[in-house]
Parts: C-alpha cells; structure tokens; sequence
C-alpha cells in the first residue's frame, strides 16, 4: 500500500492531455511538435479486466481509459476531461482507485484491472451499487461508475471514519448535477459493513 | 393504485450504475474513424493558412479539414433563433478564441489528437475586445427569448424616479456576476453515420433531438426525416446542449468527406467558449421604500455579454417584474458585444444572475430599513403580478418562507453582523426568494397498449438528469391504471413524437402532459372496446385481433397563459462559516422550500432541487470563466481552473418541497424544478456572508481575497 492511499495516485499524462495544455490551439505558437509524437509500431499488452485475462496488440499512446472504451467495449468508464481533474475514469488497479485516463495502459502490464462492468456479481449488484440507487446518489450517471469505484476503494482505505472524511475522500470525484449529499449517504450505508 | 408523487428509485438506476447506460461516443459502428478539433488562438482575425501537411502524411490520418478544404454546405447552417450561428469552416473568420478551425480525422483516437497536433495555423489577428466594461458605453435594448417564446426588452409600470422621490430608505447599488460555464460531466459528443449518400444517423449528446435534426437537414439540404436523431443518455447538459452547436455539422462534415462513420468529442478545454456559457453581467438596482419597508420603486437594469455574431440575453430583471407588489417598476436588458463564443441559456439563465443581484439589494434594504429581511419580503409579497395585473396561478410564497425558516430555524439569526461565532469562525445567516416560471410548450406523446397487457410510451424528450425515464413512466401507468412494471417509456429519438427542448424547466411539464392525456385517451378508447379495468387490456387487445392500440395525443398551451402569471417559488435559507483570518467560506447549510405545483416523484424531486442548490454555491463562491484580456481568451479552461463545488465543498443540503396544488398551469399540474434551486441561493449565501463579517460583496464569486 502507499503511506497516503487517500490521494489518487497520478502517473503519467497521457497524450490526449496535451491538448489541456492548450497545445492544440494556436499552433503557430507551439514552435514544435510535441514530444511522444512519432507513431510506433504496437506493442503487446497484456492484463487482467474484470477477472478475464486479455492479451493485446495496441498503440504504445493508448491511455487506460481508452483502452478500455476503444479497444476492449468497456464505456463505463467515462471520460470527462483527459486530464485527471473530474474523476469519472475511476478504475480499480489491484484493488487501489486511479485516474484510467492519467495512465498508459502500458503501465498496468500484467495487473489486475476492476471496472464498473466487473463489479456486480452477475445479476446482484454491488453493495454499493444499490446503495447508489437507493439514496439517488446520481442524476444523469455520467460520473456515476468512477464515484461507485471510487467510494468501494475509500471504504478499503479505511480511512473514511467520518461525514467530512468521506466528503473529502470523495472530492477527486465531481458531480456537476450536485448530488453530493446523496452520494455521502450512499458511502454513509455501507461504512462499517466491512 | 396511485404512483404519481411515489418515490420511486430510478428505473434507468441499474443502467446508470453498471455502465450499462449507452451515451452519445459510446455507441459502436463498423469502420468508425475518431475525429479532434483544433481550434484557435487568435480572439479575432483571419485565418491565412492552415497547414495539414505533415499530420496528413501521418499513418492512419484519414483527412483534415480546414476553411480551404472542407465542403461547403449546400444550406444554411442556422435556422430560427435561438438556433446558433455556429463556425463550420465555411469561411476564414475567426470570431473568438477557442473557435474550431481545423478537423484531423484519423483510424483511431491517438492517431487523430496525433495529427492535430501536428497542424499549424497561421492568423491575421485583429483588435479584439472581451472585458464588458469596454464595451459598455456601446450597449443597446435586445428582447429576449425565455422559457420558448420571445419577450421584450423593457416593461415598467409607475412611475420609477418619483417612487424613489418618495422613499424613505432607498438603495442603488451596481452588482456583477462573472462568465461561467456549464461544463457537463459528459463533454459534447457527436457520432454521425451516413447510411447513404442522403440519409444521415446521428447519435448526439443533446438536450433536443429535433433541434439536431432540423440543424443538419437544412445545413445538408435533405428532408428532415432523412435525418435520424439518437440519444438514449446524456451526460448533463444544463443548458449547454440545447442548441446544435458547430461540432455537430462538423462531424457529419468529416463523416461525409472520408467516408466512413464518424465520432467527435469535445476536449473539456473545447468546451469553454464554443458551447456558450452564462454571461458575464453588470446590473443596476435601484429600490425605494416607506419606512414600514413597503416598496415605492423597483428598477432593475441589466447589461449582459454576447458575441459579435449571434445573440444571447440574459434574463437578469424578468424577475422583478412578478416577484414583488410595488406601484413603480421597471426592468430593462441591454446587450454588450464582445469577441466572444455565444453564451446560452446556463441552469436557470436570469434567474440565477438577476436573484444575486434583486435579493441581495433587499438585503441591503433590510439593514437600511433596520428590518427582518425575511419581514421586509412579506411585506412585499404580490398578491397578484405587479406588471401585468392578473393573478398568480397559484403561488405558495408564503408556505415556503414560513417552513424554509422554520426548517432553518431563521429566528436564531442576528441581525447585526459578526455577532456569532463557533470555534473561531464568523457565523452568518442569510436568506433570498427563489421564483422560476412554470413554462409549458406543445408536446407530443404516443402510448401503445400490447397483447400482452403491457404498455409503450414514447415522447422525443431526453433524460438529462431530470428522471423522465422513472417519472414519465409514473404518469402514464397513474393514467392507464397499471403498475409502474407494466409500463415502458421511452425517449430520445426523433422518429419519436415531438417533444419541446428538455431545458427551462419545461420539459416534465409538457411532455408529462402529454403523456398524461395520450394515456387517457388510450385508456378510453381501450374502455370503449370493452375494457373494464387495467386487468382487461390483454384480452381487449387479443379480441381486436392482437395488434398493437395506440394512441397519438398533443399538450398545449392555451389562452389561461394570458390570463394568469405562472412562477414556481420558493424560499432560501443559508448558514456561512467565515474565517476571520483567511477569508474563506463554507457553506454549512442550505435549507430551501420549494413549491412548484404537483411533485410526481418526490425522491427525485428533492435530488433536483438539491443540484440546483449546489449550483448556488457553486455561482456564489467557485465559478469563473476568466478571462485573459491581453489574449481574448477563457484561461481558467479546465477543471483544476475552473472550480466548481466538489463534495468536501457541499455540507448539508436540504430542499423542501412545500404543497401546492396548481389546476391550471398545465395538464399535469407540474412547474419544472431542473432550475429554482439555483435561483437566489447565490444571493442567500451573499447575505449570510454580509451577516457573518459586515462586508457587502456585490461581484461574485466571493473568493476569499475579497473578505481580507
């Protein structure tokens, strides 16, 4: 575990960032292409997504997030800015919560990828899940599988002993509908149930 | 069997939390190439030459279109307003920063952002503007268009100068709410599928499928059916959905020129500019009253930010023409041109804007006055609507202020500044009234009664959000006497039967109206064939033979719109924490009671209500869209930059929906609830700010540099 398993690890920016960066306006103002650019060959990739190994030949730039959305069908996983800032392409790796979109999939070579897809148990849903649809803790769902990601993986941090310790463990997750005390409630239900 | 007002989890709930749930870029087709935009720098100018050369000869790029390359559609690319003018590479303007100017299409999404950073763009620049008190001495009258339909600039009644003549106590004060932007969770996403050279499938991330449809059928110049519009989810929207804005013709655009399907989504930092935003906005108050607190004059003149190519008005001071008894009104709009993207209707548009500025100059009336703010706004409250003299259709003001304080326990304020403090920080205690109107426009539904005794609603309206899955099917099995279970409803496709603009709290109004007298009509043309009952329809049904029933019904409004003023209202209550040293604020509490005609689910009612009061805290002390004069552009363009409220930012928040019951608003019963929770709470939180520390902030957001 890392000492501050609270804080979403960030890795490494993946190219689409580059964008926020404002590189893709006013080009003419960008004396050279950015670094990372020349396209190469594929490379294999291999790792484990909801329980089922997968064994691939990708683009050496794929992020996680696109990955999963792109190559391997998994959209819930959303994507909300690219950059690591709104929380909605939370995944679990090996259990740990993470911005899919700040990491090469590369990166998770051989690990073990959860996504919202893989956390119901065929029809039974997710303590968490359910705990979600009974408190309304959403609107238009956009957000909604990297909170639920995110709130399993603050419960497993143990860190969540308090309203205010959820609200802030629960930050790295926006909800632009505002349905934040709903989703406090949800994770409020399940804390304690270990 | 009674499931309106039934609180009901959502029934799209399993869909939402497994990801299951299909939103616009999600939606899969054979061949699909992956489009990016590169947009401008330049504020204002011409675009000389775009230089595609080197990302074209890139692996996997399949095009990128720029002014000189990409086709020239063969109709117009705007219809009616407020339709947008929108940028569509048909020529070498550049009108503001952010502008798209260029699409790399290419095999796969790395590909793509590869080519478009390979693009190069040589401008001409010209002198640019974007600060609105430049431009200021240039503003003149606009009318508006609000809740579907067009009003004018100007309305006064009295006499305002001699009302304020004969006042007591009076206030005029400027107030100012910054650019802001909706930014939706889910960016704008267009998949366009062209499944012959002129039929065209769309799947779009909109809050109007009709409006998509009509956009690219005249843009392409086909009949609009040729055009097929999907949108099953949508990821918010908030307003910033509601018009089809230039990425949309361009990804047909791309999809046409390389032949193959194609799918464009926005980068969040696309998204500030180039799909509107909320206005920046500088209003004038003036208020008048007798020393009892009762008002002599009410003048509210707003001035609000659009682009030099299309227009947009914010609604600023359309309250102040219904929400207090005052003999002197006036309420003015004026429009201030800047090189700016066109800002848009933003969650309740004026009303969140104006309410900071008319609630938070009561306030101040109040401490002149050396009155309960609270008390100074029943001494106010309209019998009837002040400018155009008829009566409410129904209005519970009065309820909500009453359990809004009561909940709030409102009597525990102090009226003098800073006197309450709990461990170290300053308390304060402010309230504001919420008003939105109970817009309803013509809406179309069909409902269907299968063999097997269930039954299929259909409306073209969208789920945003806004429940219309779980609420609409209640309104019809209420209607049709079946169980929830036996009913389907369903959305968001524009074969379906129209539904107005899922936007403007209009949207569960109308459409549920819809619904409601489609069901009806089935349900008696069901009793007709020899139903007795929702046991019947199966057998009914077989005995016709075993084809489907259906029925095709239209709500509309009608001439009780002339005669009566429709307004949700409501009550706002906010308790603020300041800190002496630092200046910052938490918002403890917000306590709101809303009374907005019949509920039709209250779980999912008090959810929208409650998004709207976080937006409220949002308005009142995170968002900004800043601008860089020197540059004529947003740089606050993401989400580390452009804050908005995030959970640690939200504490308690409780709406209440206050009884009402409203028989003549619409079939239904209903005012829209997406936007009253936003209106007035910026302006509660401002008072509570004032109460805490004795500082009047009178330009949002209330950042800490401006309690030091």
């Amino acid at each position: 575990m890392p000492p501050n398993p609270g804080r979403r690890d960030v890795l490494v920016g993946g190219i689409a960032s580059a964008i926020g960066l404002g590189l893709l306006d006013g080009c003419a103002t960008v004396p050279t292409a950015p670094a990372a650019a020349a396209p190469s060959d594929l490379v294999d990739l291999s790792l484990e997504v909801n329980g089922q190994r997968r064994a691939l030949r990708i683009d050496p730039r794929t992020t996680l997030l696109d990955l999963l959305r792109e190559n391997l069908g998994l959209t819930g996983a959303k994507k909300g800015c690219d950059m690591g800032q709104c929380g909605a392409c939370t995944v679990l790796v090996d259990g740990q919560r993470i911005d899919s979109c700040l990491a090469l999939a590369l990166q998770v070579e051989g690990r073990k990828v959860t996504t919202i897809e893989g956390l119901a148990r065929g029809e039974e849903l997710h303590p968490m899940q359910a705990a979600f649809i009974e408190e309304d803790a959403f609107q238009c769902g956009y957000c909604t599988p990297g909170q639920i990601l995110s709130a399993v993986a603050l419960l497993a941090e143990g860190v969540a002993d308090s309203d205010g310790a959820i609200r802030e463990g629960m930050s790295g997750n926006i909800c632009r509908c505002g349905a934040y005390p709903n989703i406090c409630a949800a994770v409020r239900r399940l804390r304690g149930r270990g | 069997m009674k499931n309106i007002g039934d609180p009901l989890p959502r029934v799209d709930g399993p869909a939402k939390v497994t990801g299951a749930a299909r939103y616009a870029y999600e939606w899969q087709v054979p061949g699909m190439a992956y489009a990016v935009l590169v947009t401008s720098n330049t504020a204002r100018g011409r675009v000389l030459e775009v230089d595609a050369s080197a990302a074209t000869r890139e692996p996997g790029v399949l095009a990128v279109l720029t002014p000189q390359n990409a086709m020239r559609l063969p109709g117009p690319t705007q219809g009616e307003p407020p339709d947008r003018v929108v940028q569509a590479l048909q020529d070498d303007r550049v009108y503001f920063s952010n502008q798209p100017v260029a699409v790399a299409v290419a095999d796969t999404f790395e590909r793509a952002v590869h080519a478009a950073l390979m693009v190069r763009i040589r401008s001409e620049p010209a002198r640019h503007t974007v600060r609105l008190e430049d431009e200021l001495a240039n503003a003149v009258p606009h009318d508006l268009i609000a809740g579907g339909r067009s009003i004018p600039a100007d309305e006064a009644r009295g006499d305002v100068a001699r009302g304020l003549r004969e006042a007591d106590a009076r206030v005029e004060q400027t107030y100012e709410t910054p650019p802001e932007t909706h930014n939706p969770m889910e960016p704008h996403a267009t998949v366009a599928v062209w499944e012959a050279p002129d039929r065209l499938t769309v799947y779009d991330s909109t809050q109007w499928v009709f409006a998509v449809q009509r956009k690219l059928a005249r843009a392409f110049a086909m009949p609009k059916e040729n055009v097929h519009v999907i949108a099953k989810f949508v990821g918010g929207a908030f307003g910033s959905k509601g018009s089809p804005w230039s990425h949309v013709l361009l990804t047909a655009m791309a999809a046409k020129q390389v032949g193959r399907p194609v799918k464009l989504a926005l980068m969040r930092p696309h998204m500030f500019g180039m799909v509107g935003g909320r206005p920046h906005t500088r209003q004038k108050l003036a208020l008048g009253a007798r020393k009892d607190g009762r008002l002599t004059a009410l003048s509210h003149q707003s001035a609000s930010a659009t682009s030099r190519f299309d227009v947009f008005v914010e609604g600023c001071a359309l309250q102040a023409r219904h929400l207090y008894a005052c003999p002197n009104i006036e309420s003015k709009h004026r429009i201030v041109r800047l090189d700016i993207g066109t800002p848009t209707f933003m969650r309740a548009p004026g009303e969140a804007s104006g309410s900071f500025a008319l609630e938070s100059a009561l306030d101040e009336l109040a401490v002149a006055l050396d009155l309960d703010p609270l008390e100074l706004r029943l001494k106010n409250h309209a019998e009837k609507d002040p400018i155009e003299d008829r009566p409410f259709s129904s209005k519970s003001l009065r309820a909500c202020y009453a359990e809004g304080a009561r909940r709030f326990g409102w009597e525990k304020r102090s009226a003098r500044p800073r006197a309450q403090t709990r461990e170290g920080m300053l308390v304060g205690m402010g309230m504001a009234t919420a008003a939105y109107p109970g817009n309803f426009a013509p809406a179309q539904a069909l409902a269907r009664m299968n063999a097997d005794g269930t039954a299929l609603v259909q409306s073209g309206m969208l789920e945003v959000g806004n429940g219309a899955y779980t609420v609409m099917r209640q309104v019809a099995a209420d209607a049709l006497g079946l169980p929830v279970e036996k009913v389907r409803f369903d959305l968001g496709d524009s074969t379906m039967p129209e539904a107005p603009i899922t936007a403007g709290s209009i949207s569960t109004a109308s459409v549920g109206s819809a619904v409601l007298l489609v069901c009806r009509a089935l349900r008696q043309r069901l009793e007709q064939m020899g139903a007795s009952g929702a046991a019947s329809y199966a057998e009914v049904v077989q005995r016709a033979g075993g084809a489907p029933i259906e029925e095709r019904s239209k709500a509309a409004p009608g001439e009780e719109r002339k005669r009566y003023t429709m307004l949700g209202h409501g009550a706002q209550f906010a308790e603020v924490l300041v800190d002496p040293e630092l200046g910052m604020v938490r918002v403890a509490r917000l306590v709101g009671a809303f009374a907005c005609g019949r509920v039709l689910n209250a779980r999912l009612a008090r959810s929208q209500l409650m998004g709207g009061m976080v937006w409220g805290i949002g308005m009142a002390l995170h968002e900004h869209s800043v601008y860089d004069e020197k540059l004529g552009r947003i740089i606050s363009r993401d989400l580390a930059d452009y804050h908005v409220a995030s959970n640690a930012d939200v504490q308690s928040i409780e709406p209440i929906l206050v009884e009402e019951e409203d028989t003549v608003v619409d079939p239904a019963g209903v005012k829209g609830m997406g936007e009253i929770g936003t209106c007035g709470a910026a302006a509660a939180i401002a008072n509570a700010v004032f109460n805490a520390t004795g500082r009047r902030i009178r330009s949002l957001p209330i950042t800490p540099d401006n309690l030091l």
